[in-house]
């Protein structure tokens, strides 16, 4: 029987793929950008599944703090993304 | 039994992760897509409390699923008609990318188990313990970000500040929604108290349990956003010398204490351990109210007409 530890470290690695496959066959520009925000989320669960020792021992509070840092670039780099989406958009009507 | 229960919790939630995540991917219609991802972040959330991630479970909930999901709504107002969203590759395209990212996931996916199976002890996570009561806080994620590994958070705040400048000199904020409804209205104004009130718990309890300035930053953010969707004409943001203040404070205030420790003890960021329970406080202050100021700011979609000092309202 797999540990919670392995299961969500492969599903992880399971939606790092599905986000990867889509980013790519997508053609859509904010397709693309959900499927990379997907792809972000998979490398969480497989740090976050790294520093899980089990219900009654104290996870490692590392991975943690890297976690806590990528949610926001992410987010970041979304929103920087979106904003030059609409420049592009704008460009070309003019 | 309990493990037995606990077993098939995690398996309904993998399930409800898996078919969410490809619902947000390739549903047909672009705004399902973008509610499904808005729904498989709340799903994760519960997937980092479930892992013993408390802190992350909050920051996915409202940055990672909340705000980013308000971001994708809002840019979805922005497309014209004729965009088409549902544009593919061509199937042979795709079973041949299918075929690569599966023979990636089943490496990634035996790499991953061989580490699990050798891991020993995690030595960083010993040292963090044997050094937590000099890092001035006792939530050991607080204590890894703002002082073990503060170096990195500076430069995680400085990417927003970058960011941030960057949206903002790309022109515009989109323009402002229409009033909300007396009914939304309402809800509104008694959100908003509550958002702030628990931003301003969350700044303060990070110091020993989960919380922290990111989580405070994203709520006062959504509190702002709040504002700003139900078109409420007494929130206004604050002119342009402050605004750009409120942005750089955390990056400033955190770059003044980390030269202050060198100048102090040689070393850049070495907080002394009497006062860095003080000193953590003071740079999570600050960078909670940069870190709501560049996320309701980006959220906006370009600077806000307060932005520039000089420049008329585009709306006028």
């Amino acid at each position: 029987m797999p540990d919670a530890a392995t299961l969500y470290g492969l599903l992880g690695i399971v939606l790092a793929g599905l986000g990867a496959h889509a980013a790519i066959v997508q053609r859509d520009s904010i397709r693309r950008l959900l499927a990379i925000n997907v792809m972000g989320v998979g490398v969480f669960l497989v740090l976050i599944a790294t520093a899980y020792f089990g219900p009654n021992q104290d996870p490692d509070p590392i991975p943690h703090a890297l976690v806590l840092t990528g949610i926001v670039v992410a987010v970041a780099a979304t929103a920087l993304a979106l904003a030059l989406l609409r420049a592009f958009e704008r460009s070309d009507d003019e | 039994m309990k493990a037995g229960a606990l077993l098939y919790l995690d398996l309904i939630m993998v399930i409800l992760m898996l078919v969410l995540a490809i619902g947000a991917l390739h549903a047909r219609s672009l705004r399902h897509a973008v509610i499904l991802f808005i729904v498989f972040g709340l799903v994760v959330a519960l997937a980092w409390a479930r892992l013993r991630a408390p802190d992350i479970a909050l920051a996915e909930a409202a940055i990672g699923s909340g705000l980013a999901g308000a971001l994708l709504l809002a840019a979805l107002r922005d497309r014209r008609p004729g965009d088409d969203a549902t544009r593919r590759a061509p199937v042979w395209q795709s079973v041949a990318v299918g075929g690569l990212v599966t023979a990636l996931v089943v490496l990634l996916a035996w790499a991953f188990l061989e580490v699990q199976g050798g891991r020993a002890n995690e030595p960083l996570a010993n040292i963090v313990q044997a050094t937590l009561h000099e890092s001035g806080v006792s939530n050991p994620v607080t204590a890894v970000l703002l002082n073990f590994r503060a170096y990195d958070t500076l430069l995680e705040l400085t990417v927003l500040l970058a960011a941030l400048l960057g949206v903002m000199s790309l022109g515009p904020q989109r323009s402002p929604m229409r009033a909300a409804e007396p009914m939304a209205a309402g809800l509104i104004g008694w959100l908003i108290p509550l958002l702030i009130l628990a931003g301003g718990y969350l700044l303060w309890v990070g110091a020993h349990a989960p919380g922290g300035a990111f989580q405070a930053g994203a709520l006062l953010a959504a509190a702002a956003v709040l504002a700003h969707l139900g078109g409420r004409r007494e929130f206004q943001l604050p002119g342009h010398t402050r605004l750009r203040l409120l942005a750089v404070a955390g990056c400033a205030v955190f770059t003044l204490v980390g030269v202050s420790t060198l100048l102090g003890s040689g070393v850049l960021l070495q907080l002394p351990s009497d006062w860095a329970g003080g000193l953590i406080l003071l740079i999570e202050l600050f960078a909670t109210a940069s870190i709501a100021t560049a996320l309701f700011l980006v959220y906006l979609g370009g600077h806000p007409p307060s932005w520039n000092s000089r420049e008329v309202h585009p709306d006028a």
